[in-house]
């Protein structure tokens, strides 16, 4: 069976199962006829175009994991940021792992959405904002159908949250191919401030594809400062679906560090409905083998007096593929927006490719907008100077590729969480440079 | 210590190094001096192995090392360090990280353990001290934004830090002022030994009014026309390059 028919089919059974209100089965319901009629995205969609998603959808997932999987720390430690102290919301297969996870109640909630579906306490969050930002496109349409689980995070306002929050998701894959589709729900209250790392690992060599939907509200002068980890297996994909819905006065910044995984789509939306909103979209990419990665970002300019920044790094090695579709869209009523993007690559082989769109749509008259982007190699002139100061070629390489992605790692604002990214970085490029930059 | 011998080199199909003909002992210092596009460049990239060079015939060894069957990098571990004339701008990396690595990779290269991180900052104090160079410097990215002379006081820096056997120094006194020249040349005295040699390639004498070299040496179209001591280098300017292309000629 497709595994389109085996989702639909599966459906009833599932809704059955689960106890929800009224509301939330409304909205699934929708959604799985909107899934119904759109299916899974093809290359004749203009969104689509350079990523085919037919090599992962022709596996006979597993759709609703249901054994029990327990992991030892032991074996996962590397995949947490380890060395800090932090909230943690942690999955396996889609269930939550009480064991690897440490949660809270006090002041902030940082828990489950599926105890947030069932408890009075949370009914109005869920009502105010489940679902409300998440555009229903094909795949999201598809997570939504079936959100059941996934992190709850809700920050009151006034508070900064004394520790980041890192929300894990593990695949087991035991015994087939599996689909997860976490669906991640945070709201940030008026004032509040909150750093959030997230992972997708894949513990198997069976094929694992997630589509996790994320949905984030950022209140009044509340701070968002999320990253998003990608270096998983092989065989693992991810269709990321973010979506950032911004009021008043708010700085929200994704970082999306991508090296490893089969496939990875990352659907990044931020939409800036109140005014002086700082967006802040950067990523580093660094890809090999037959890796794809693409990113999909849109900023919609809705309030003036916005900026947004965009900055993503990219370097391909092997027959590796990337794409960067970046969109921008300013409101006619969104004067005075500031909007600047930056895309810069480099083709360490022959046989890599990127595929670069920048997309601007501007209806307003008083704005400035920039893009940049560039496709390259790297600079023969500057790796001969390294290597004459005795650097051999392959770390003279990685040092320029470091060198190339700084401007992204140096914003990244949780020291434990650069230095991982740098670790990443060398094992990537299979070089001990002995210090961070 | 550094012997070469009839070197042919080009780039493309260009033979620009037509038959060099040199030898540098240990404690040496020598200059080459000569007219723009006499090849002078060339044989400094060439001697620390820029690939984009072609060598066609000769040879050439360091301590009897056959350096052309190295890369770039092992020659710099065999202790060839050359000045670049343009540093490259190295944005997002420190100068202390850069030299950092430098150091280590070398001394990876040679066997040996990293340099302790205690010596390692000792030393570079003390380097920097030398050339006269303010530590906020050293944190900066790699030559980005630097003048042209703090880029080539920094080329000194690294080769003080680096210390080595053989220092190649390619038109390092371009665009230095008086000041800065000074501090360059006692950076290459401070470095003179007699187990180390010098090759200075310019087209000016006035670095040598500092360094003080043992042989002059002058490159026309790409050969090796006259060898003097430092005295030459005064003749050259004082009279120019056109006698001596007269006398080839002739």
């Amino acid at each position: 069976m497709e595994l389109k028919e085996k989702l639909l089919s599966s459906y009833v059974a599932f809704e059955n199962n689960v106890n929800i209100n009224s509301d939330v089965h409304e909205i699934r319901t929708k959604a799985l006829k909107d899934f119904e009629e759109l299916g899974f995205p093809t290359k004749k969609l203009e969104a689509w175009k350079y990523t085919s998603l037919n090599s992962i959808l022709k596996e006979d997932y597993s759709i609703f994991p249901n054994k029990e999987e327990a992991i030892e720390f032991a074996e996962v430690k590397k995949y947490f940021i380890h060395d800090i102290d932090s909230y943690k919301i942690v999955f396996i297969d889609g269930k939550y792992s009480s064991f690897l996870s440490d949660t809270t109640h006090d002041v902030i909630d940082v828990c489950l959405l599926s105890s947030a579906f069932t408890k009075s306490k949370h009914k109005a969050v869920i009502e105010n904002y489940f679902n409300k930002v998440a555009k229903q496109d094909n795949m999201t349409a598809l997570n939504t159908a079936f959100a059941s689980e996934g992190a709850y995070i809700y920050i009151p306002k006034n508070v900064e949250v004394d520790k980041p929050i890192q929300i894990i998701n593990f695949a087991t894959g035991s015994d087939s191919a599996t689909l997860l589709q976490p669906r991640n729900l945070i709201v940030v209250g008026e004032n509040a401030h909150v750093q959030i790392i997230e992972r997708h690992q894949s513990l198997s060599e069976n094929a694992i594809l997630t589509n996790v939907v994320t949905e984030i509200f950022a209140e009044k002068r509340s701070n968002v400062d999320y990253y998003k980890i990608q270096n998983d297996h092989s065989a693992a994909s991810i269709v990321d679906n973010t979506f950032v819905a911004q009021e008043g006065d708010t700085i929200c910044s994704v970082h999306t560090f991508s090296f490893g995984g089969k496939i990875v789509r990352n659907n990044l939306n931020f939409f800036q409905n109140g005014e002086h909103v700082d967006s802040i979209l950067k990523g580093v990419t660094i890809l090999d083998d037959k890796q794809h990665v693409d990113h999909h970002t849109l900023v919609h300019h809705i309030a003036p007096n916005c900026e947004s920044h965009q900055d993503y790094k990219g370097i391909y090695d092997g027959r590796s593929t990337g794409v960067f579709n970046g969109k921008i869209i300013v409101n006619k009523e969104a004067q005075k927006t500031n909007a600047y993007q930056q895309n810069n690559n480099v083709l360490v082989s022959d046989k890599a490719t990127v595929n670069a769109k920048p997309q601007l749509e501007i209806f307003a008259d008083d704005v400035k907008c920039s893009h940049g982007c560039t496709i390259g190699q790297l600079d023969e002139q500057a790796l001969f100077y390294m290597q004459q100061r005795g650097i051999p070629k392959k770390e003279a390489r990685a040092l320029l590729m470091y060198a190339f992605s700084n401007t992204v790692l140096e914003s990244v604002r949780i020291p434990e969480v650069k230095s991982r990214i740098n670790k990443l970085i060398a094992q990537k490029l299979n070089v001990n440079l002995g210090f961070d930059l | 210590m550094l012997e070469i011998k009839n070197l042919h080199a080009g780039i493309e199909d260009k033979e620009i190094l037509k038959g060099i003909n040199l030898t540098i002992n240990a404690g040496e210092i020598h200059a080459i001096m000569g007219p723009n596009g006499a090849g002078k460049s060339t044989l400094s990239a060439v001697i620390a192995g820029k690939d984009e060079y072609e060598v066609t015939k000769g040879d050439i060894s360091l301590d009897g090392e056959d350096l052309l069957e190295l890369d770039p990098a092992e020659r710099a571990h065999k202790g060839v360090f050359l000045s670049f004339q343009y540093p490259v701008e190295i944005p997002g990396v420190s100068v202390t990280n850069f030299i950092k690595t430098s150091i280590n990779e070398t001394r990876k290269a040679n066997g040996k353990e990293d340099m302790p991180a205690k010596e390692m900052l000792q030393k570079i104090r003390e380097k920097s001290e030398l050339l006269e160079i303010d530590r906020k410097f050293l944190s900066r990215s790699l030559n980005e934004g630097f003048s042209g002379g703090e880029k080539k006081r920094n080329e000194i820096f690294q080769m003080a830090m680096l210390e080595p056997k053989l220092a190649i120094l390619d038109e390092t006194d371009s665009g230095l002022d008086i000041d800065a020249l000074r501090i360059v040349a006692n950076g290459v005295n401070k470095l003179r030994s007699d187990d180390k040699a010098v090759l200075i390639i310019t087209h000016y004498q006035r670095l040598l009014e500092y360094i003080k070299p043992d042989f002059v040496h002058v490159l026309y179209d790409g050969k090796i026309v006259k060898t003097g001591d430092a005295s030459l280098a005064l003749e050259l300017e004082e009279k120019g390059y056109d006698w001596i292309k007269e006398e080839i000629n002739a």
